[in-house]
């Protein structure tokens, strides 16, 4: 299975006098798990809701493989899709919720039982989705993007309330999705939550593109090296002498400038006695809040 | 769309509110046209009092409709706003993202279900109407071709409530305000309207227009029309009824249509 390029190209939505996506243009591959993330009102829904047709774009456009939602012939076997916040009638069972899905798609209602199995909720599956937890919607709503085996996924915070076990298995489900050759994307807003299972990321803050590549060229931020010795005062004379300069740190020195080499240099021709010498890359995290800094509510 | 058919009428049958409706429905023209069916049926003698040419039994059935018409309408109602105040829209135009198939699916299933309504509100009439009525000694007049035409014309009646009940909730998708609206309007505003404007010759030509009036003009009896002045000779023809009911219909699906239907869903 292959399934659709999906392309946003120039993508504005303004609501009003705010501007949600602001020329947005990227492009999400088959065959990888590429993470869609920025802080809280980026605008990323207000994107996913544009490609799926639910929000009329200002300008640009959003595309699988060139047709836009609305012109897909059979769209749930073409795009499963779990927005946040499913939202789903209270006085409907978990399973009807799937059947009304599927017969608006011709898709036969054994395959609802089938994802709604998938999902861990068998045993829930006729009782009133008002009854459900958190976590148990999500569930849901995943078995809903799952529905017509769709070559495509978006998923938005498809983790947000569900229990390590469940974050778990659908780490590994996105993974073996897209092993399979379908697209998926998955947006978050924590960095962490998903470093595991993507490989690609796109990241937006206000509305713009700040990074869209592999997660290692995120990684390619300027170093540190972390030092300590017994004689504190005295590696830091050292290295400062030697252009370094330092952050005093619970866990020892932080020294930017120098490399790990020139550090344990600048000790060994002071006579200092290190007891700890890491070079460490700057944190991912610390990478994307660097990234998206400017950012916030609006 | 038959698809989309099959998915709405689906959405009906797996939540509670269609038959809780169709209960009350029962039981409440049960009540009516069982105690008005006792009452007439006894004063009988003075049922000419009632309007020139009129009989009881068909007074008695119409009941499902001059009574009834608001449970289809609340129904067609409830079935569109109930998407936006849960935010089902979202799930039901992934499905269907082409909007206008999805309205005209609603439309399809909100006239079936009045018409569901409609037979309902019959069985109650004249099941319960009809057999006092001939335990007090009248003629339910079941072997009638008029008695049978005027049932098929309200289950038209009441099918065509259902639709205006969807046309309504797509241009007031708040589900409060929506019902408001119709409980206003079918128990206050509009019979108010009626009898006031049956005081003038202009007014009562304009009031003949209202819904509620042209709904009975289509069914061609009822009992709010025999007790007003001039009982039956205001209303319009009974096709010129259906037609001024299924334009209301027209005018509030189009206008929804056009309005909040097309939104964003966010
Ligand atoms: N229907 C709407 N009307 C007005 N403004 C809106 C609407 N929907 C979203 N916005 C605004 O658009 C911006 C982007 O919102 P959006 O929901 O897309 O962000 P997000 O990245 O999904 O955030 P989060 O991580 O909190 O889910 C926000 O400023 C929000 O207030
Ligand atoms: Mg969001």
């Amino acid at each position: 299975m292959t399934g659709a390029v999906i392309e946003i190209q120039g993508l504005t939505k303004r609501f009003g006098r705010t501007t949600a996506v602001d020329d947005l243009t990227f492009r999400v591959e088959p065959g990888v798990v590429t993470g869609f993330l920025g802080p809280n009102g980026a605008g990323k829904t207000t994107t996913l809701r544009a490609l799926l047709g639910l929000v009329r774009a200002t300008s640009g456009t959003a595309s699988f493989d060139g047709r836009s939602y609305t012109e897909l012939g059979d769209p749930l076997r073409t795009v499963g899709t779990a927005l946040e916040a499913a939202s789903f009638h209270p006085g409907r069972s978990g399973r009807d919720h799937l059947r009304v899905a599927a017969a608006a798609a011709g898709i036969p209602t054994g395959r609802a039982d089938e994802v709604i199995e998938w999902v861990g909720l068998g045993s829930a599956a006729r009782r009133r989705v008002g009854g459900y937890s958190l976590g148990m919607r999500q569930r849901l709503g995943l078995a809903f993007a799952l529905l017509g085996d769709p070559g495509v996924l978006v998923l938005d915070e498809p983790i947000n309330g569900l229990d390590p076990e469940g974050i778990r298995w659908i780490r590994g489900f996105l993974r073996s999705l897209a092993a399979e050759g379908r697209t998926v994307l998955v947006s978050s807003h924590l960095l962490s939550e998903v470093q595991q299972t993507v490989d690609r990321v796109v990241i937006i803050s206000r509305g713009r593109l700040v990074y869209q590549g592999t997660l290692d060229g995120l990684e390619s931020g300027p170093g540190r090296v972390r030092v300590d010795a017994a004689d504190r005062a005295a590696l830091a004379d050292a290295v400062t002498a030697a252009g370094g300069s330092i952050e005093l740190a619970h866990d020892g020195l932080h020294v930017s400038g120098l490399d790990a080499e020139a550090v344990g240099r600048a000790a060994l021709a002071a006579g200092v006695v290190l007891s700890l010498l890491v070079p460490e890359k700057e944190g991912l995290e610390d990478v994307f809040l660097e990234l998206v800094g400017e950012g916030g509510i609006r | 769309m038959l698809r989309s058919i099959r998915s709405e009428a689906l959405k009906v049958v797996t939540t509670r509110a269609w038959w809780i409706l169709a209960i009350v429905l029962f039981g409440y023209i049960a009540l009516f046209a069982g105690g008005m069916a006792a009452l007439f049926g006894t004063i009988s003698d003075q049922a000419d009092a009632l309007g020139p040419g009129s009989s009881i039994p068909p007074l008695v059935y119409s009941f499902a409709t001059s009574v009834g018409y608001v449970f289809p309408l609340l129904f067609g109602a409830l079935a569109t706003t109930t998407e936006f105040r849960h935010q089902t829209l979202t799930p039901t135009f992934l499905a269907t993202p082409r909007r206008g198939e999805v309205l005209g699916s609603k439309v399809i299933v909100g006239a079936a279900w009045g018409a569901i309504f409609g037979v309902v509100g019959i069985v109650a009439t004249v099941g319960v109407g009809g057999l006092i009525l001939a335990l007090v000694g009248v003629d339910p007049l079941l072997d009638s071709t008029d008695t049978w035409a005027l049932l098929g014309r309200m289950v038209l009646a009441m099918a065509l409530w259902g639709v205006i009940g969807v046309g309504l909730g797509v241009l007031v998708p708040n589900q409060v305000a929506s019902i408001v609206i119709v409980l206003a309007f079918t128990q206050f505003v509009e019979p108010t309207l009626r009898i006031a404007a049956a005081f003038w010759e202009w007014s009562a030509e304009v009031g003949r227009f209202l819904p509620g009036a042209a709904s009975d003009a289509l069914v061609g009896s009822s009992f709010f029309t025999s007790l007003s002045a001039g009982g039956g000779a205001n209303l319009l023809e009974w096709w010129q009824g259906g037609l001024v009911l299924a334009g209301y219909a027209v005018v509030f699906i189009v206008s929804g249509a056009l309005t909040t239907w097309r939104r964003d869903v966010t």
